[in-house]
């Protein structure tokens, strides 16, 4: 009950205690202290409340033990009591049927059947129906007339008992020593008694006044009656005499008093020693040493008498029964303690004391519990403070990033753009090295700044990625031909492959795109010193469904022949499989069916990363190790930013690499599909005409199955039907086969790689066909397919050795289609005369050819260069000299290609008019999709957007925003330089020739 | 051998106009432009400059003896001019109007005064030797011989 209670109470405690800590969490958490205190309080009350359930626990225990103890004292104590009532009432019945016996064989028989002898006998003989009796005698009513013939009869004097009774009684006592009895109206002389009496023979029991008084009461009530305890005779003990009368036969039925004295013959009387009376009982029961038992009689209230007792003071309480021995007048009490003090109450004391070590050890525990409650709670309090402090520091820290890159941007422009007119200076040698590294690291740093805004914006939840139709080969083609340089200098492939069920536009962030691949590639360029970087695209579905090993280039290749592995560069690699296999979408089917999920692998046989750093690859600024940015230089911010990027796109990022090795990254990202032919995308390099090489046939010759691969899909971009020899051999037959063939079969041109089966094997290739040739299984006027050469790295007496051996020329890897087409046309001798004619220049020609083009300036002689150079290259310039005039003639519809467009003009500037202009075209382009005007009203275009592009002199970034802000498109740098003006101008005319074409 | 001297004579005065900056590389550029679609180019270029140049310097002049310089205007002409200039890659004239300008931001009137002068004078030796370069292309044209291209 007690327990149950308390676990209430503590759940109370529990309940309220939840109440307050959701309180503090919601309203007040200064308060909580008080709480805290609150809760103390209830626990220190709680514990005291213990403290008291304990004590009453003992004191209620305690109370019980001693009224069992009580009522054990008076159990026992009545068992005794009524014992001895027990047998002193059979000894009092048995001396009650001797009286009888007296009176019916002594009075009621003449002569006397009884004389001393028999009575002696007998009484002896029927002594253990009497255990309590040490005697009985029986005297005879003799009145004082009677006296002298009773005393001659019997032949002896009726002597007197000693006047002094209780006086203690000589051993030596003998009858014949007594007095004679004085003269009384009546004696009770004894005439029979039992052996153990006899002393009392001839002694008139009148004459003592104890027995006197008993005489005189049982001859009137016709009872057994009790003297007061005396000392008996002879025996010194404690005791009591029995008297009953015996009256003759003739005693009416219902007598009064007067007839029973009438008819009282004699007296039976028998001594009780008490004492050995009660030891006898008491032996008899078994656990006589535990109590104390006195009895007392107490006729006399005042002044018990003592019947039986030692004086030894017993403990305790003592209980009191009362005797009833059958004589009404007489009252005996037996008063019976414990002779110990009662034992402690251990089981009290021990049950009491657990329970309040277990309160105490519960309010410990609760206390501890309530401590550590508050210090939770005050630490819980700090760290939300802290918390708060490290989020406005963090949110601190990301502006103060943002501005400190946006205002270090400003100053480096200046210094780049001054460093751009230090170099336009005339400068020695020298100072156009420092001043060109000088450049070199700004734009390094500006790249970095980029980066860490890039980083900023991300962890902010700024950055947004655009949604425009780009084409992903074009975007790999460039990353290629960024890094081509560096994979040229070390030596290593690089090649990348995308699948042919990869849509040719898609819609996405193009920039975002390849700032990841970049990113990766980068990397890989970074740490592979040779070997291969190879990058391929694929569909996440295709990879899904490729179990069947259908692809080639997708097969991994771990079928290796002998010491090379069939890969790109026949260096080992690590099992790409593993890098996306956690990938969500291979686990799980893509929901959304117009969505295109791309798979893109970079794969390197470089330095690969430390096992134990890969799991900290994509946390910002981590390096594998502080070597590494010692080394290989860089932040290690890329890795970070690529994973931002690819969560933007919804996809995941992973890796597998093993050091020594390599890596392979490999990402996916989701992009809509596009229509083809948006007339807005996005190129930065213009797709070479496919028609010029459609329908040719060629041969890779390669020994190595997954770069002939490669190359084929390179080749058959361009539309050039492509077979693959992997060995000498087939490739000699195949050629031979080709010349003899000719019309459909024929052969237009033979790649052979440099290292096709091994070092330099490739360049010893055209040795056998002329071998052939010479040995005559070849016509020799046959005209030859051209050959040419793939080749990471050619050193100069190679390119002498090159013409000799046969070769047409050398292609350049990374392969890339505009590259490919640009040698196949010098050798070829396709396409257009101007295409033919080399540089960028002539490609700038043959894009700017017959385009009308608007350039707008208000300085006359800027007009005059402007329109000069761009009629140069075949352009039809028409000149405007404000922004006004400019917005006139580019009201739709209108004739123009694209404008040129100075920025600062007086009255209206080049964003004011571009904004102007957008502003038009957009109400026309809602016009014609709304249907409220036909396309024809407006030249049969659908959309109308003219390319604008910024003049400046400004080299500075900002301006640059701010021309992309008011709807520019790219921007030009004053005085023009032919590759500007290429870059820029390029991607909107190609797109426009595609137009045109379709 | 007219034609070869007046041919000596031109390369002779290129040579000392690139090798003092009165022109730069942009000046070729414009020079290669030249061709038979468009023959008097550089001719109609440089007129044009002429007329500009003037204009603005006289603009300018005019504005620096007010009383109260409007310096926004002034630097708006200045930079007319400078574009000008960068064009037809006169680079003197440029670069004196690059620290015009910035006296120009400082309101600097004694400074502008003072870079006025610099590129009044400037403009007149690349003036004049544009005239003499063009003078002797001509003749060399009317003789009959070919105007040497420059490295």
């Amino acid at each position: 009950m007690v327990v149950c209670c308390k676990g209430s109470a503590l759940s109370r405690l529990w309940k309220s205690k939840d109440q307050q800590v959701q309180q503090l969490k919601h309203y007040q958490p200064q308060n909580s202290k008080g709480g805290g205190n609150w809760r103390k309080k209830f626990l220190f009350l709680g514990i005291l409340l213990g403290v008291l359930v304990s004590i009453w626990i003992f004191l209620s225990m305690n109370a019980n033990i001693i009224a069992r103890r009580k009522e054990t004292l008076a159990n026992m104590c009545d068992e005794r009591a009524r014992m001895l009532q027990d047998q002193f009432n059979v000894s009092m019945n048995h001396v009650h049927a001797l009286a009888i016996l007296v009176s019916t064989f002594h009075h009621g028989k003449n002569p006397s059947a009884i004389d001393q002898k028999t009575f002696a006998e007998y009484t002896a003989r029927t002594a253990f129906e009497r255990p309590l009796t040490n005697g009985v005698a029986y005297a005879l009513k003799v009145l004082h007339s009677q006296r002298e013939e009773f005393e001659r009869q019997h032949g002896w004097k009726i002597k007197k008992m000693e006047t002094e009774d209780q006086s203690p009684v000589q051993d030596d006592y003998t009858p014949e020593k007594l007095d004679p009895s004085p003269d009384q109206d009546e004696y009770a002389p004894v005439i029979f008694s039992q052996e153990t009496v006899s002393h009392i023979v001839s002694i008139d029991m009148m004459s003592g006044k104890e027995d006197r008084d008993n005489i005189l009461r049982a001859r009137a009530s016709g009872k057994g009656v009790l003297t007061s305890p005396f000392n008996l005779l002879k025996s010194n003990h404690l005791g009591v005499v029995l008297t009953f009368a015996v009256y003759n036969a003739d005693l009416p039925p219902n007598p009064t008093p007067e007839e029973r004295i009438e008819a009282t013959v004699g007296y039976l009387g028998a001594s009780f020693d008490v004492p050995s009376l009660v030891e006898k009982l008491l032996h008899q029961l078994a656990s006589k040493q535990t109590i104390v038992v006195n009895v007392y009689d107490t006729t006399n209230s005042s002044a018990p008498i003592k019947m039986y007792g030692l004086d030894v003071r017993g403990a305790g309480e003592i209980h009191i029964s009362n005797v009833d021995f059958g004589d009404p007048l007489r009252k005996h009490e037996m008063h019976c303690r414990f002779k110990h003090e009662p034992p402690l109450p251990w089981s009290a004391i021990t049950t009491s004391l657990g329970v309040a070590v277990i309160v105490l050890l519960v309010g410990h525990i609760f206390y501890a519990a309530l401590n550590r409650i508050e210090k939770v709670e005050d630490d819980f309090r700090e760290m939300r403070e802290l918390k708060v402090r490290a989020e406005a520091a963090d949110v601190a820290k990301s502006q103060f990033l943002a501005t400190v890159s946006h205002e270090i941007r400003t100053p480096m422009n200046g210094v780049l753009g001054m460093l751009q007119m230090l170099m336009d200076t005339e400068l020695d040698a020298t100072q156009q090295d420092f001043a060109m590294t000088a450049q070199a690291s700004g734009k390094a740093l500006i790249a970095l700044i980029n980066e860490v805004l890039d980083q900023a914006k991300i962890e902010s939840g700024r950055l947004e990625l655009e949604a425009v139709p780009f084409d992903v080969r074009d975007v790999l083609d460039n990353v290629l031909s960024l890094f081509s340089d560096k994979s040229q200098g070390k030596g290593i492939e690089l090649a990348v492959y995308v699948s042919d069920r990869v849509p040719e536009v898609l819609i996405g962030d193009p920039g975002r795109f390849r700032q990841i691949i970049t990113n990766l590639v980068g990397n890989s360029v970074k740490f592979t010193e040779e070997g291969h970087i190879f990058v391929s695209v694929h569909l996440v579905e295709e990879v899904k469904s490729s179990c069947d090993f259908s692809n080639q280039v997708i097969r991994d290749s771990e079928d290796g022949i002998g010491m090379s592995y069939n890969t790109l560069s026949g260096f080992h690699i690590v099992d790409r499989w593993k890098s996306w296999e956690n990938f969500r979408m291979f686990k799980f089917s893509t929901e959304a069916s117009d969505a295109i999920n791309l798979l893109v692998t970079v794969e390197d046989t470089g330095v690969g990363i430390p096992q134990d750093a890969q799991s900290r690859i994509f946390t910002p600024f981590m390096q594998a190790d502080s070597s590494t940015s010692r080394t290989y230089g860089g932040t290690g911010i890329g890795l970070s930013i690529s994973k931002c990027l690819v969560d933007l796109m919804g996809g995941e990022i992973g890796f597998v690499s093993k050091p020594g090795i390599g890596s392979t990254f490999s990402f996916t990202a989701v992009f809509q599909e596009g229509r083809k032919n948006l007339g807005d995308m996005r190129r930065h390099h213009p797709d070479p005409p496919v028609s010029d090489f459609q329908g040719m046939r060629g041969l890779v010759v390669d020994g190595r199955c997954m770069r002939a691969e490669i190359t084929k899909h390179h080749l058959q971009r361009l539309g050039i039907h492509v077979d693959i020899s992997l060995n000498s051999k087939s490739a000699l037959s195949g050629i031979l086969e080709a010349c003899n063939l000719s019309g459909a079969g024929h052969l237009d041109m033979v790649l052979v790689d440099k290292e096709a089966w091994g070092e330099g094997s490739g360049l010893a290739f055209p040795r056998l066909l002329a071998e052939f040739r010479q040995n005559g299984l070849m016509k020799p006027q046959e005209n030859l397919p051209k050959m040419f050469l793939l080749a990471t790295s050619l050193s100069p007496t190679e390119v002498d050795d090159l013409k000799s051996a046969g070769y047409t020329d050398t292609m350049m890897k990374p392969l890339r289609p505009s590259m490919i087409a640009a040698c196949l046309r010098k050798a070829l001798g396709v396409g257009s005369k101007r295409q033919r004619e080399k540089g960028q220049a002539m490609a700038l020609r043959s894009l700017l050819s017959g385009k009308q083009i608007l350039v707008v300036d208000d300085n006359a002689v800027n007009r005059k260069v402007a329109a000069g150079a761009l009629k140069k290259y075949g352009a039809e310039v028409t000149c405007a000299d404000s922004g006004k005039a400019a917005i006139q003639m580019l009201q739709p519809p209108h004739k123009f290609d694209a404008c040129f467009m100075d920025i600062q003009m007086p009255e209206m500037d080049g964003f004011e008019a571009t904004r102007q202009i957008r502003s038009m075209e957009t109400k026309v382009n809602e016009l014609i999709k709304s249907g409220e005007a036909s396309s024809e009203m407006y030249g049969n275009v659908a959309h109308w957007h003219i390319p604008i592009l910024a003049m400046t002199a400004d080299v500075i970034q900002a301006t640059y925003e701010e021309c992309i802000r008011c709807g520019m498109d790219d921007y030009v740098s004053k005085p023009f330089e032919e590759e500007q003006i290429y870059s820029a101008v390029a991607h909107f005319f190609e797109s426009g020739t595609v137009d045109s074409v379709s | 051998m007219e034609v070869a001297c007046l041919q000596r004579r031109f390369i002779d005065l290129t040579a000392t106009i690139f090798q003092q900056e009165i022109l730069d590389s942009q000046f070729t550029q414009l020079q290669q432009l030249q061709d038979e679609s468009s023959p008097n180019f550089i001719h109609e270029v440089v007129s044009l400059f002429f007329q500009e140049a003037e204009k603005l310097l006289n603009e300018l002049s005019k504005a620096l003896d007010q009383q109260i310089v409007d310096f926004k205007k002034v630097d708006a002409h200045v930079h007319r001019l400078k574009g000008s200039s960068a064009s037809i890659g006169a680079r003197r004239v440029k670069d004196v109007c690059i620290a015009f300008r910035s006296c120009c931001e400082e309101n600097n009137k004694d400074g502008c005064i003072q870079h006025l002068q610099q590129v009044n004078q400037e403009y007149y030796l690349v003036k004049s030797n544009l005239e003499d370069l063009l003078k002797l292309e001509k003749q060399i044209l009317a003789s009959g011989g070919s105007i040497p291209t420059m490295k």
